[in-house]
């Protein structure tokens, strides 16, 4: 437990010192929600209706941004050796950096969403709605986005490949993200969108950290 | 199980054990059906020509790897079995520093602290990294160390990771002659105190109770 909180504050603390690598992947997040209410025009309806998807698939991509970085520079620098030969369990340092890529990746998009979402005039309970699924939908993208990241260490090219691997799993989470955003906003029930994202986290929860751990070790060896 | 083990006298069983290990990289054979020893009190001077298998060896010694044949025991168990009781013993330096170079030296020490499971007061961290000729430089990010004093932060970590065993890869490298001298009598200072090493380099080393295995 130590260890583990061990890992995600030096992985924080890491990025408090090198902060313009997440602030890149902040700052994509919020030009591209900006471009299409620019690129479409005033028209309030459409906007509306093209929100969730586009917010939704915009947090994929600026989540994707920072997921190279999750083991690549542990890995180029030794560090992931020693941490795999710390006596502490190394599925639970693998669940600190994850958590720790939540906190700095995940975390500031639910935060900024209700300010994207103002852009594409949505009303205050979407805007909830939104939050809530990016709350419970962005803790998915980093555990899944770990193992692509795990399983692309050391490959040349490895960022695009971990896109390719990555990308295809995170669907049904923009699925019912983006769709429980627009079933509140024509007045359906979003519970059902919900359950699922919730099963979808914990399944997540459940597995990926021993996936990625084992994936971490298969690649330095 | 448990009587098998207790059967071996523990005061003369060799700790560190590997038999008959074989080790494949790529489509080569780098050795096979190596046996290794190291008892405490004991250093292992690993030698051989480059691209032979010393990293390689020393990797399957760690853990990290494990061999394409044969079994690496600690007191007799197999390390698979159970890893971090060994690990908890084990201190490894390869070839790169594994410090984070945007932290400083000590954050460096106290991370490696919490991760290895030890305490380290901050009086410990301090005097230690003094000690190998830091004083003054503890607040700085590791960047801004050159490579020596690099391997010195390396120094100071091995001092107070407290682990019996030391497998290290290439220790001497980068080093100035005094911390050549200092290394060396850390090793020393590490096998009176029953502590085992297995390390490779390319120059002849002063220490006692030191065996050569060449590959």
């Amino acid at each position: 437990m130590n260890a583990f909180i061990t890992i995600v504050e030096r992985d924080l603390l890491l990025v408090m010192r090198r902060k313009s690598e997440v602030l890149t992947a902040l700052f994509f997040f919020v030009i591209v929600t900006s471009l299409f209410p620019l690129g479409i025009g005033a028209d309030s309806a459409l906007l509306r209706k093209i929100a969730p998807g586009v917010i939704w698939v915009a947090a994929l991509l600026s989540t994707l941004l920072g997921l190279q970085r999750m083991f690549a520079a542990d890995y180029a620098d030794g560090t992931l050796e020693q941490l795999v030969l710390s006596p502490n369990s190394f599925t639970s340092l693998v669940f600190g950096k994850i958590v720790a890529h939540w906190l700095v990746c995940g975390l500031p998009l639910v935060l900024l969403a209700p300010v994207i979402g103002i852009q594409f005039d949505l009303n205050a309970e979407s805007l909830r709605v939104l939050m809530a699924t990016l709350l419970l939908g962005t803790p998915v993208l980093s555990l899944l986005g770990s193992i692509g990241a795990a399983l692309t260490l050391g490959v040349r090219g490895g960022s695009v490949l971990m896109s390719l691997l990555i990308l295809p799993l995170y669907i049904p989470v923009l699925i019912f993200g983006a769709g429980a955003v627009y079933a509140s906003s024509v007045g359906l029930d979003i519970s059902g969108h919900f359950s699922l994202l919730g099963a979808l986290f914990i399944l997540a929860l459940a597995f990926v950290p021993w996936v990625s751990a084992t994936a971490v070790k298969i690649a330095i060896e | 199980m448990t009587a098998i083990n207790s059967s071996i006298p523990q005061s003369t069983a060799p700790i560190l054990e590997a038999r008959a290990i074989t080790c494949v990289r790529g489509e080569r054979e780098l050795f096979s059906r190596l046996d290794v020893q190291v008892s405490p009190g004991e250093c292992l001077h690993v030698r051989g020509e480059n691209g032979v298998g010393k990293t390689s060896l020393l990797r399957l010694l760690t853990g990290l790897a494990s061999p394409e044949s044969g079994d690496v025991l600690w007191n007799g168990t197999p390390i698979k079995k159970d890893s971090s009781e060994y690990h908890s013993k084990l201190l490894f330096l390869g070839h790169r520093d594994a410090l984070k170079e945007d932290l400083t030296a000590l954050e460096n020490l106290r991370m490696y602290a919490a991760i290895d499971g030890i305490k380290l007061a901050d009086v410990e961290a301090f005097s230690t990294l003094w000690r190998f000729g830091l004083k003054g430089r503890e607040d700085l990010p590791v960047n801004c160390l050159s490579a020596g004093q690099k391997k010195r932060v390396l120094m100071a970590r091995m001092l107070t990771r407290r682990a019996q065993v030391w497998i290290l890869d290439e220790p001497f490298n980068a080093l100035d002659a005094q911390a050549v001298q200092e290394l060396q009598s850390l090793i020393a200072q590490h096998l009176e105190g029953n502590g085992l090493v297995v390390l490779t380099s390319h120059q002849p080393l002063e220490i006692s109770n030191l065996r050569v295995l060449d590959l």
